[in-house]
């Protein structure tokens, strides 16, 4: 097993300020990133804050951005680095930061609550759903989502205007509408509520320019821009800007 | 634009205020200029191309190949095309070139495209350039507002699009004559003609909005089998909508490129039978 | 003693998995004010690494299963420790938890007939886990978590406040509970964002914190496993049931170092996954212990038939409970037939199509590639034991997921025990959470509304004390003036460390008298260091400091795993003696209770030989007659002591 130092730089402080801290660090074979940082906490930064749970890609504690992409930091290995390289890893950069690596993401919950929640259908108890898989494949690919927020930090949207925070909810969330919109047995409609309408008119969908970096980046391999926000845009589209469906609702055709 | 120097930072963005106090606008080591960099090349040779062969109004026909720029074609100007995509719709008052006419729709088709809208939002308006590098604008209001609010209308060009295909196909079928509109043969012309008509189609129905009105619009696939198969079908060819739009842009170009070729009596069509 | 912020709830619960949440949503729903509060993120507890599914009879795919089964399995999976009232409740409810789920949102795999699918899993008779791939405890906890939103939404709606009637205090951690007289006052916390302490006055606390795995070296667990509740429980008063059982998962990952431990799911062999060592032998047959001979496939053609048909051949010994194919492995690795990185071989590559791995074990196969550059569809997986699970807890009333002897304290989840016996079954844990879970919010609730005579006052005193408690840390030092045998202050990643190896080592897998008093002697020797645990900076986020006053639960826990473990002679589920290697059917009915010796719950005691824990036996109530006719005879006889059989 052949182990050798590594540089690191890290950013440390707080919202006060603070900047990249050098650091050299050994790293052994088969180690990721967020090995790397433990050892520098137990080594030689015993109150180096940074948020971790899992350690195997299913939690999304630890997202940080390592040599400037958004990534999760227990799922980066040392091998995909050169051995000469600098490795520079700092906290997300759309949030505010607290300490060290760890940053307030309080704007993603914020946002969580804004998205109605699933509306059960009338008249079926517990044990009567009946549901086809074909019917379900498409919903179940969003809640593979961790929530590790990285679509959210990269997302240039509120990444570089914070003033937007207010009016977009980001990837994460309208794919969250887009999960129920598309969920076989959601019963929103009947209360009239329009998700595919308030997607644009409350949670900002019209912000996306579908530059694709919640897709690039996300952990999951979810196909957040294809399946997710494109697919809403388009049923915003129908309620929205297709005379025809306009005009069949109109009329009183029944929708699919 | 995408030469790699750094945008010029608002004070909205990741050097605001409650945010890590980092000076650099992103931190990224890899050659991530270099992507949007081809993009915008690549379309920039595009519509340079385009540009020029849109107006020059001429090498258009070489019987038995029309050129996809010019087809069809709608003006009293036009070259007579034996069986060919003529339809004087226009009349003689039409003083341009006649390829402007029917242009319009592929071009606001790739235009309204959400992966054209992805490669010109990144390689032309850096917005951003790339993930997670800054973008230079103050503000932004992404497509909430005109005329941006327009890419909305993507797919009433993807219905035009379907047409314009359709017609297309006929010329590729045309392309089975030989100059003096004889059935049964085939030349060089040919073959480029069919290679570009399947790429056409490809990126067609590839489309995010054709996925939608095929299938993806329903609730419940599985009271409509169908419907769900074409879904899936045409969800494969959209995970390579990228490609198809590349692929059949080049494409487009080469065989009006071919036909200006021929027609201007630079190369002899090599016929096979 | 600066004054600290005290805020008034009905329930406070402490943890945020699927027990806590589970707990929450129903308190709340009941009326209560409901506070959560969690050291991770809302929506990051540890219950996101159930990957198997979750077991309930439901029979969707075999309509031959029925909550009488799946309570035989329970049992048998715990070698009839189990708190018998506790299976069957679970057995019987699970269903309808289940069911609620989806009303809530969350969508599972799909039958046919488009009913939720089951899978089958190790010990259960019929296929039972409902699950989605193999990532089933995240559309678990987050289905709860967007049922507390809703729930949230409506407060909102009637009250202006999302926050009115159900509050989830994130990243906080609770370091002692409040008491007055016997009963339950509220809990002290503080923030980890900014290490402001705080007070959450409440008549009723819901303890569901999960496990102590974060005490081993080798464990599948995360760092917020420091056994927490177990301790709070204690240091509150009251007992810890059975903590010798200790689950060791038999298929973690081996290498590389960085991720030993981390799960590898019992659906890769639920699925078809085969264990061979390392001259290619499907070692598994020969480790199929007496009392499952008849449940079990003797060939390998019998079990590669039950894939296919399970009606008319066994199950294959890869399927067998956990602790036993812990075991096999450790046998195997240690007789010198093990894989290159001290494991076993782990194969589904040669037994299903590439594409249906991907797509059943999707999770699996991403772990794999991304973390040992190993790709599942092609080759052997190399697993070995890590610790998972506790099957030993807070010692609790089965109806109620009461305390025993502190009212108003509740728990619920892994922190609680007695469900699970000796040994848990896969897929029982988090139909564990739903049904206790509920159960625990439920009686929380009531208690919290019925009391009489208003609601019991937070005493300053055990305020000041709790600070004071949480701020030493800070200011550990060397030797004062004068004194001799002084040292500098401790590392407290070192002292943890130390825990970890020490536990591994000693009270592991395969355990031996004088090691675990060894054990005991060393951690008599960290409780002592830990006092001088020290760290550096400050208060807000610094997990150094979390880690120091986390250093006193796992002491704790840890001595409570040593010595019930000393004292249990006989083998048994996930506690196994190589001095006293078979079970003893006279301890079937012995219970062992921890107890903190200083019974005011201060932990001035740290005389080395002494401890800080006080151990009781205790004989079980028998199993109820009807419950016990679920058996046969012949299979009651292995396990029962003689004079039950005769009742």
């Amino acid at each position: 097993m052949s182990s050798y130092e590594a540089r690191f730089k890290v950013w440390r402080g707080d919202v006060k300020g603070g900047g990249l801290e050098d650091f050299a660090v050994e790293v052994n074979d088969g180690e990721v990133v967020l090995d790397i940082i433990h050892r520098l906490q137990a080594t030689q930064a015993p109150d180096l804050a940074v948020r971790w749970n899992c350690k195997a890609g299913k939690c999304g504690s630890c997202s940080a951005e390592i040599n400037g992409r958004p990534r999760l930091m227990c799922m980066t290995r040392m091998s995909v680095f050169t051995r000469e390289e600098t490795i520079t890893v700092t906290p997300l950069r759309a949030f505010p930061v607290v300490r060290d690596l760890v940053t307030d993401v309080g704007f993603n919950y914020t946002k969580a609550r804004e998205v109605p929640a699933f509306v059960p259908p009338a008249g079926l108890g517990p044990g009567e759903y009946r549901m086809q898989q074909e019917d379900v494949d498409r919903s179940q690919e969003f809640r593979k989502c961790i929530e590790c927020f990285l679509c959210q930090d990269t997302c240039h949207v509120v990444r570089d205007h914070e003033e937007n925070k207010t009016a977009f909810a980001g990837p994460r969330f309208l794919m969250r509408v887009a999960e129920l919109d598309m969920h076989p047995l959601d019963a929103a409609a009947d209360t009239g509520l329009d998700r595919k309408a308030t997607a644009q008119d409350e949670h900002g969908l019209g912000y996306c320019n579908i530059t694709k970096c919640c897709t690039e980046v996300c952990p999951e391999g979810i196909k957040i821009t294809d399946n997710a926000l494109i697919p809403l845009k388009e049923r915003a589209v129908d309620r929205k800007y297709d005379p025809l469906v306009w005009l069949g609702s109109k009329i009183g055709r029944r929708r699919t | 634009m995408t030469t790699g120097t750094e945008p010029h930072l608002n004070s909205g963005g990741v050097r605001s205020g409650t945010r890590a106090a980092i000076a650099e606008p992103h931190l990224r080591t890899d050659r991530w200029w270099l992507a949007p960099a081809v993009t915008a090349a690549g379309l920039l040779a595009f519509v340079v191309y385009s540009t020029w062969r849109a107006f020059a109004d001429t090498y258009y026909y070489a019987a038995p190949y029309v050129s996809p720029f010019y087809s069809p074609c709608l003006a009293d100007r036009c070259r007579t095309m034996h069986a060919g995509p003529n339809a004087d719709l226009f009349g003689s008052w039409w003083g341009l070139s006649p390829a402007i006419i029917i242009l319009i729709f592929p071009l606001g088709f790739r235009l309204t495209c959400y992966y054209y809208r992805k490669a010109y939002y990144r390689g032309f308006w850096a917005s951003p350039p790339a993930c997670a590098v800054a973008e230079p604008h103050k503000k932004y209001t992404g497509e909430t507002r005109f005329p941006l609010i327009l890419q909305n209308i993507h797919r009433y060009f993807f219905y035009a699009a379907v047409v314009v295909a359709g017609i297309l196909t006929y010329d590729t079928v045309l392309s089975f004559r030989d100059e003096h509109y004889r059935w049964g043969h085939m030349g060089l012309g040919t073959l480029v003609f069919l290679v570009n008509i399947v790429l056409i189609w490809a990126y067609t129905l590839s489309c995010h909005s054709c996925r939608h009105i095929v299938g993806g619009k329903l609730k419940h696939f599985s009271k409509h089998p169908v419907r769900y198969r074409m879904w899936q079908w045409v969800g494969k060819l959209n995970a390579r909508h990228m490609l198809l739009a590349w692929s059949s842009l080049v494409s487009v170009a080469l065989a009006d490129f071919y036909v200006y070729l021929v027609a201007s009596g630079a190369f002899d069509d090599p016929r096979f039978f | 003693m600066s004054v600290v912020d005290r805020q008034e709830w009905d329930v406070v619960v402490v943890g945020a998995g699927g027990a806590g949440l589970r707990a929450a949503i129903e308190a709340r729903e009941r009326g209560a004010r409901t506070a959560v509060i969690c050291k991770s993120l809302f929506g990051k507890a540890h219950t996101v690494m159930a990957e198997g599914g979750i077991a309930a009879a439901m029979g969707n795919v075999n309509s031959g299963d029925n909550w009488q089964v799946h309570f035989r399995d329970t049992m048998r999976g715990g070698k009839f420790l189990n708190q018998w009232r506790m299976a069957e409740l679970h057995a019987t409810e699970a269903p309808d938890r289940v069911w609620e789920l989806e009303t809530w949102g969350a969508l599972f795999d799909r039958t046919g007939d488009g009913r939720i699918s089951q899978r089958n899993f190790g010990g259960h008779e019929y296929p039972r886990l409902a699950h989605v791939g193999d990532r089933t405890g995240l559309e678990l906890i987050r289905t709860l978590q967007q049922k507390i939103v809703s729930l949230q939404q409506e407060d909102m709606k009637e009250t202006g406040d999302y926050e009115s009637r159900l509050k989830v205090y994130q990243e906080c951690t609770v370091t002692r509970i409040l008491k007055d007289g016997e009963r339950v006052s509220g809990a002290f916390c503080y923030e980890r964002e900014t290490g402001r302490f705080f007070v959450l006055e409440a008549p009723s606390v819901v303890i569901a914190t999960g496990g102590i795995g974060k005490s081993f070296k080798v464990t599948s667990n995360s760092w917020e496993y420091t056994g927490d509740g177990h301790a709070l429980a204690l240091l509150a008063g009251a007992p810890l049931l059975n903590m010798e059982f200790v689950q060791f998962h038999p298929t973690g990952m081996v290498w590389p170092p960085s991720v030993k431990g981390i799960l590898v799911t019992e659906s890769v062999r639920g699925d078809g996954g085969v264990l061979t060592n390392s001259e290619g032998k499907r070692f598994m047959f020969d480790y199929i212990p007496d009392v499952f001979k008849e449940k079990y496939a003797q060939s390998e053609e019998e079990g590669d038939r039950w894939y296919e048909d399970p009606d008319h051949n066994r199950r294959p010994p890869e399927l067998l409970p956990r602790d036993e194919v812990a075991r096999a492995i450790n046998s195997e690795v240690k007789a010198g037939r093990g894989s290159p990185h001290g494991g076993v071989f782990l194969d589904v590559s040669t037994r299903m199509p590439a594409e249906v791995i991907r797509r059943r074990l999707p999770s699996m196969y991403h772990q794999f590639k991304e973390l040992a550059d190993v790709d599942i569809t092609a080759e052997a997986m190399e697993v070995g034991p890590t610790c998972h699970y506790v099957m030993g807890g807070i010692a609790v009333d089965s109806d109620t997921a009461a305390a025993r002897g502190v009212p108003g304290l509740f728990a619920a989840g892994e922190v609680a025990g007695g469900m699970h016996g000796s040994n848990r079954l896969g897929g029982n844990s988090l139909s564990d959470l739903l049904v206790f879970g509920r159960r625990a919010g439920l009686h929380a609730a009531e208690y919290a509304a019925g009391l009489d005579g208003g609601r019991p006052p937070v005493d300053d005193v055990q305020i000041d004390t709790a600070a004071a408690e949480a701020l030493r840390p800070f200011s550990a030092e060397g030797p004062e003036a004068g004194e001799e045998d002084g040292r500098p202050p401790e590392n407290p990643y070192t002292l943890h460390q130390e825990l970890q190896q020490a536990m591994n080592d000693l009270v592991g897998i395969i355990r031996r008298e004088a090691e675990m008093e060894q054990a005991l002697e060393k951690l008599a020797d960290l409780r002592v260091r830990a006092r001088r645990a020290g760290v550096e900076g400050h208060r807000q986020f610094n997990p150094g400091w979390h880690l120091a006053l986390d250093l006193r639960n796992m002491l704790l826990v840890s001595e409570c795993v040593a010595r019930a473990a000393l004292e249990r002679t006989e083998s048994r589920g996930g506690h196994t003696r190589e001095d006293h290697p078979s079970m003893d059917r006279a301890w079937r009915r012995i219970n062992l209770l921890c107890r903190l010796t200083d019974p005011t719950g201060g932990l001035a005691a740290t005389d080395p030989v002494r401890g800080q824990i006080d151990l009781v036996r205790e004989t079980t109530e028998p199993i109820r007659s009807d419950l016990l006719a679920l058996f046969e005879k012949e299979e009651l006889v292995k396990y029962l002591a003689e004079e039950e059989l005769y009742e």
